[in-house]
């Protein structure tokens, strides 16, 4: 990036009117509004934050009810894998998606949510071709790349851990 | 600290996505967090996240990776070779299971709109 600028102020320094460029380019950042970056962390960092407490929430309380450690967890996958499916289901999750980012779709809620949603789009295509092979649109990825590279840690593990 | 865990996590996410010259979609960022958290997991990085933060690093779905990853190291040292290919998949099988039956049910109920 700098490496270009430069490059391009030393043409337009060669130019008849280097100034005017200079101060049109100057005029034109100054104007130009800012890509949402910091809006966009803002609001994947509560959004996602907020989902996760949610779900640590949702831990302590099966905790309480008597559930072990690890029960305690499952069951909240559970819940959260059935909240961000309903929630899609009544077109909220959508919403949070357009505002959150990744805060919406890096949580286990937003794998319900990608699962749901491309069923939706495809349902008119059947219950065959449509609903059931395209639910997997975005979640079938995600499961063949996780499954082969635990497969392949595991058997690295194996003849040299 | 749930909270502070998991929002770092997503803000990594977006960063990727707002932030590197190539288009990285929703479907990118999910496989690349995956196998990511296999691998930080294979490591021995992820648990000490998981417990610090408890849900703020279960959650994302680095944490699926890092349940895939454990559940095959775990099937390889009780099943050896087999393990390798069951192991993973045994120890998130619950929520995949859950993401297919109602993200079918709620497809099913949901009026075409």
């Amino acid at each position: 990036m700098v490496y270009k600028n430069s490059r391009l102020d030393s043409t337009r320094a060669q130019s008849s009117q280097p100034n005017q460029e200079q101060e049109y380019q100057k005029m034109v950042n100054k104007l130009k509004p800012n890509p949402p970056y910091l809006r966009n962390a803002l609001a994947a960092f509560s959004v996602g934050g907020f989902i996760c407490a949610l779900a640590q929430a949702s831990i302590n309380l099966f905790l309480q009810l008597g559930l072990t450690t690890h029960d305690a967890g499952t069951a909240t996958v559970v819940l959260m894998i059935l909240m961000g499916a309903l929630l899609t289901g009544l077109g909220i999750y959508d919403d949070l998606g357009k505002f959150a980012g990744a805060g919406s779709i890096i949580p286990i809620t937003g794998f319900a949510n990608v699962i749901v949603a491309s069923a939706l789009e495809w349902k008119r295509e059947g219950y065959i071709f449509g609903v059931a092979a395209k639910m997997f649109t975005i979640a079938g990825p995600v499961l063949v790349y996780g499954i082969i590279t635990s497969a392949l840690i595991a058997i690295i593990i194996l003849f040299w851990g | 600290m749930a909270f502070l865990i998991g929002g770092t996590i997503c803000l990594i996410g977006q960063l990727i996505m707002d932030l590197t010259p190539f288009s990285v979609t929703p479907s990118h960022a999910l496989v690349g967090f995956v196998v990511g958290g296999s691998i930080l997991s294979a490591l021995g990085l992820y648990q000490p996240l998981i417990n610090m933060g408890g849900a703020g690093a279960t959650i994302p779905l680095s944490g699926f990776g890092h349940a895939l990853t454990q559940g095959a190291i775990e099937g390889v040292k009780t099943k050896g070779m087999i393990g390798a290919l069951s192991g993973g998949i045994e120890a998130t099988a619950v929520g995949v299971g859950a993401a297919i039956i109602f993200g079918y049910i709620i497809t099913i109920f949901t009026p075409q709109g």
